[in-house]
């Protein structure tokens, strides 16, 4: 079914220039939604629009407080996307109410090595049952083999793992308890972080992580 | 290097006889421009690309300095307007799809939204591509026969063929922020024939592109 009745252009042009009232605003963008063809005139206008801006460019020279403007957008970018530029992290990695937990981005964190290249930051909670840790594997690298005593829940929160058959990605959840026996491996792409949960001590079945165990208190 | 520092007039006239204009800022016509700030877009939006940034606000900087002043944004408020624009099209530059739009497209809708965000009492509602309910077209998977950059230059190219009258009417809309009861008043003519001007500008912009010239 294609529409036969369309906005005009003048009310069209009013619209992309954004100089139309609110009401027949709605009625435009309502018809936009519907029509592909007045998506496209206005696509045209908003071209045109490109087009005048190109155009004044020639005429118009530097003013002193563009330099200030820039580098204000430089700083401010800097600051709030320091953890993307340096790494593939962004900000967003702790969601509430975790990140208020945790007080921090990944590289700002106090990050203690466990062995095999693998970094944990232990949680401080109020809870003497379960620990909660953050865990930050290098992009490829497999955890050793370990069981569990007790059961082990891990969201991941970055990158990804492959574990069991599954790959597991931000916000999944893999459950492992005391059957299982596992190594999962961090995706290439990038660091994994997690968050695991533990109520009970993690058996590593490898000596060298036995070790780090009994320094690092997993 | 002379630069082209005087003071705009109001003649619409001179936006549009591009080939006239000094471009010794980047030496090239302003189709080549376009594709050029198009992959420096791409390059902020997919390494953080400072400089391909830089490049980008010294070139459209000035023209959306002039635009937000032409649609009587207060002198003072102008720079926070620009900072917000160009902030923005850091932010969102992972959003920008080259495909879909040419650089300077995108920027002049950036633009036109801030200067609402700031200045418009009212909302100015858009149709969002994410409901259920939204009629995607049978193109809109990129398969046009024209890309972005071709049909920008159809429609810089079909601007030049309408006459002055429906030229200046676009002008004053679209880059001035004027409503058609104020360009009537600004050229003593009726509303009506400003909207008629403003319907076969539009309709003559489609036809270069192969659409239908007349309103449906
Ligand atoms: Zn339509």
């Amino acid at each position: 079914m294609s529409i036969q009745h369309h906005i005009h252009g003048d009310l069209l042009l009013a619209y992309c220039a954004a100089t139309l009232d609110e009401g027949a605003s709605i009625l435009v963008a309502t018809h936009l939604a519907l029509c592909s063809d007045c998506r496209s005139d206005a696509e045209i206008v908003e071209t045109l629009g490109g087009i005048f801006l190109e155009n004044a460019t020639t005429n118009q020279k530097q003013e002193k407080s563009d330099q200030k403007i820039f580098a204000s957008i430089i700083k401010s970018h800097q600051s709030t996307a320091s953890a993307s530029s340096k790494s593939s992290l962004d900000s967003f990695v702790f969601p509430e109410p975790l990140r208020s937990y945790i007080g921090g981005d990944p590289d700002e964190l106090d990050w203690q090595p466990v062995g095999g290249g693998i970094r944990q930051f232990l949680i401080k909670t109020h809870d003497s049952q379960t620990t909660a840790r953050l865990l930050m594997i290098p992009a490829g690298k497999r955890v050793p083999d370990h069981g569990h005593q007790g059961f082990e829940a891990t969201l991941v929160l970055s990158g990804s793992f492959y574990d069991r058959d599954s790959w597991y990605r931000r916000g999944d959840v893999s459950i492992a308890d005391s059957t299982v026996i596992h190594h999962p491996a961090a995706g290439p792409e990038e660091d994994c972080i997690c968050l695991a949960v533990t109520d009970a001590k993690l058996k590593f079945r490898s000596p060298l992580p036995r070790l780090f165990q009994k320094f690092h208190g997993i | 290097m002379k630069k082209a520092a005087k003071i705009i007039s109001l003649n619409p006239e001179q936006y549009t006889n591009y080939s006239s204009k000094d471009l010794s800022k980047v030496n090239k016509p302003p189709d080549q421009i376009s594709r050029v700030m198009s992959d420096y877009l791409v390059a902020v939006a997919e390494h953080q690309d400072q400089e391909a940034f830089a490049e980008i606000f010294n070139y459209y900087a000035p023209s959306v300095r002039l635009y937000l002043l032409r649609n009587g944004v207060d002198a003072s408020k102008v720079d926070d307007i620009i900072q917000e624009t160009f902030a923005a099209v850091w932010a969102k530059s992972s959003q920008y799809d080259c495909n879909r739009a040419t650089a300077s497209t995108w920027i002049f809708t950036i633009a036109r939204n801030k200067r609402i965000d700031a200045f418009r009492r009212e909302n100015r509602p858009e149709f969002n591509p994410n409901d259920p309910t939204f009629q995607p077209s049978f193109f809109e998977s990129g398969e046009q026969a024209m890309t972005v950059q071709e049909r920008a230059v159809t429609i810089r190219d079909a601007l030049t063929q309408l006459s002055p009258e429906q030229r200046e009417i676009l002008q004053f809309s679209l880059f001035e922020g004027q409503s058609y009861t104020t360009i009537a008043i600004r050229l003593g003519i009726p509303l009506g024939t400003v909207k008629s001007r403003a319907r076969l500008a539009i309709g003559k912009l489609r036809l270069a592109l192969g659409g239908q010239g007349e309103d449906l």
